[in-house]
């Protein structure tokens, strides 16, 4: 189930200003892509745009394609329902549904694929879910409590479940671990590394560590200069980027020399 | 140590002139509205009191405060709570089109006309309800009567002249939906992104995320907003006695042309003509008017305080 991405000329725009230019680039099955650069260069944007969360903002929009199985998304007849129901997200700051319980939060998005679906099943993909995303053991007595009464990393993996509780092909994660402890974010990198091997994985991160410890390719996104869109920079396998990157600006933004 | 202990006083803390005078105001303020209240409140029971024990030629023949303020606490009730239903889905669907569905523009110039709605004085929704809606619900009336007449509500005989308490109904709901609207689009608009956000990356539609998001968020702000609403209804006075056609039954009969009258009408109509005894008799309506509205509105605000549980359980 999990597919490459193949992303052409990419221009993203909210509204008349132009936020992300001229992105190009593959991105592998069962492999995880690391997204980094300063803030404000659009990375974030970009790992929006593909599942066509971007588009929830009034007025953004993008020139270009992303090709996922020989289907571009943005063509007039695709659902963006029907894309985001493809591809999964993760979410800076863990967002369980504060109404429902830990067993209803993974449920949350089959619910809304499959009118009713009979209880063993619902068992069966809760058990999955959690174990997928290495929470089972720690909640699994207490499956019927909320979702907010965990602690901030188990709600992330929560989060974690719920995405993949729906087999996406893709799973797309916005800084997963920026609001999360050491020991929760280590939780969610091996997770990451656990995932990996059925999903393909794109996560965008400010820490470049994180990015070098997890991801298979780095890209590296900045803003072209004050005021202009941003771009990628680079895209390498990560060992080359943080050995030997092609782009003397990427050398000077990972050794810290970035101005 | 005791050298040090018996140091001289520290200053007094420095206090600001207009910090000292404006809390005096606010507090002042606070204190004159639980003045006003308590003050009604002793009035209405002080004054009628003497009601309890008033003969029946000064209610109308009726021969207890009781039979004589019961039809028309139905009548009130009926109309108002007639009015919830009619008005309550509309305010919640005109409040998601401002908050979730309308560009930002037309949602700003929709959201100014409901409001407007509001500015609007009752008389002026009295006469509407006299000129223009009653001679339109005949029709109605008439379709319900034989289509509809097993139900109670609509055995008829119909009202010819459409002055019924499904009318002043309408008017009511029409004159609470601003109220309903506004509340419901704040608590709708201030549903937290991160939770909106998790459901359509999911794959829900636009309605869906709202099932799953806006609604679970805003559920005590929908109940207060029809509680406040609810008591804005109740007390409304102008607009029923202009439209309603009232005889004073207890029926749940809506359409035909006797109906039951409301307390605030009923006052309305009557403290022209009344004297001694008779007005203390309208006092005690008012009085248990009073209270009905309170519970309501206390009832509205306590569950609005009480507010969005989700994240602390």
């Amino acid at each position: 189930m999990a597919k490459s991405i193949d992303v052409s000329d990419l221009d993203i725009y909210y509204g008349d200003f132009l936020a992300v230019e001229g992105v190009s680039m593959t991105i592998r099955a069962r492999s995880v892509t690391a997204l980094i650069g300063p803030s404000g260069c659009g990375k974030s944007t970009f790992l929006r745009s593909l599942n066509r969360m971007h588009e929830v903002i009034p007025g953004a929009r993008v020139d270009g394609k992303i090709v996922i199985d020989g289907q571009n998304m943005y063509d007039a007849d695709v659902d963006p329902v029907q894309v985001r129901r493809s591809v999964g997200m993760v979410f800076q700051r863990p967002n369980p549904f504060p109404t429902m319980s830990i067993y209803e939060n993974v449920l949350a998005g089959n619910r809304l694929n499959s009118k009713r679906m009979p209880k063993s099943e619902a068992d069966s993909i809760v058990e999955k879910s959690l174990k997928g995303a290495n929470l089972w053991e720690e909640v699994k007595n207490r499956l019927n409590k909320p979702g907010s009464s965990l602690s901030g990393g188990q709600q992330q993996r929560l989060c974690i479940a719920r995405a993949i509780a729906v087999e996406p092909q893709v799973l797309l994660m916005d800084e997963p671990c920026s609001a999360l402890d050491p020991i929760s974010t280590s939780a969610i990198e091996d997770l990451i590394h656990d995932l990996k091997s059925d999903y393909t994985i794109v996560i965008v991160t400010h820490n470049m560590q994180q990015a070098a410890r997890v991801s298979e390719d780095t890209g590296f996104f900045n803003l072209a200069g004050a005021g202009k869109p941003g771009r990628l920079v680079e895209m390498n396998p990560t060992s080359k980027i943080f050995s030997n990157p092609d782009e003397p600006s990427t050398e000077a933004y990972i050794s810290g020399r970035f101005g | 140590m005791t050298v040090t202990e018996a140091a001289p006083k520290p200053p007094a803390p420095v206090r600001r002139t207009g910090d000292v005078v404006f809390s005096g105001l606010a507090r002042a303020a606070g204190i004159t509205i639980l003045v006003a209240l308590a003050g009604v409140a002793v009035f209405l029971t002080i004054e009628g009191f003497p009601a309890v024990t008033a003969p029946a030629s000064a209610m109308g023949g009726k021969s207890g405060i009781v039979l004589y303020v019961w039809p028309l606490l139905f009548g009130t009730l009926l109309a108002a709570l007639l009015a919830m239903i009619i008005a309550t889905p509309l305010a919640i669907g005109v409040a998601l089109v401002i908050s979730h569905f309308a560009p930002r523009k037309l949602s700003r110039t929709l959201g100014y006309l409901i409001d407007l709605l509001a500015a609007v004085p009752s008389v002026v929704y009295g006469l509407w309800g006299i000129n223009f809606l009653a001679p339109r619900m005949v029709g109605l009336y008439e379709w319900l009567e034989e289509n509809l007449g097993f139900l109670p509500f609509f055995t008829g005989p119909a009202s010819s002249t459409g002055r019924t308490i499904l009318t002043a109904s309408l008017v009511l709901a029409v004159m609470a939906l601003p109220i309903i609207t506004a509340i419901t689009r704040e608590i709708f608009a201030q549903t937290p992104v991160l939770h909106q956000e998790a459901a359509l990356a999911l794959g829900a539609t636009r309605w869906e995320m709202i099932r799953m998001t806006v609604f679970p968020y805003g559920r005590s702000g929908m109940v207060s907003a029809t509680m406040l609403g609810l008591g804005r209804a109740l007390g409304e006075t102008m607009a029923v006695a202009m439209v309603l056609s009232a005889t004073g039954v207890i029926s749940f009969n809506l359409i035909s042309s006797t109906n039951p009258s409301t307390i605030a009408a009923n006052i309305a109509l009557q403290f022209g003509e009344a004297s001694g005894l008779k007005v203390n008799v309208l006092i005690f309506s008012g009085l248990v008017l009073f209270v009905v509205t309170f519970i309501v509105n206390f009832l509205g605000r306590a569950i609005a305080g009480r507010g969005y549980k989700g994240e602390s359980r």
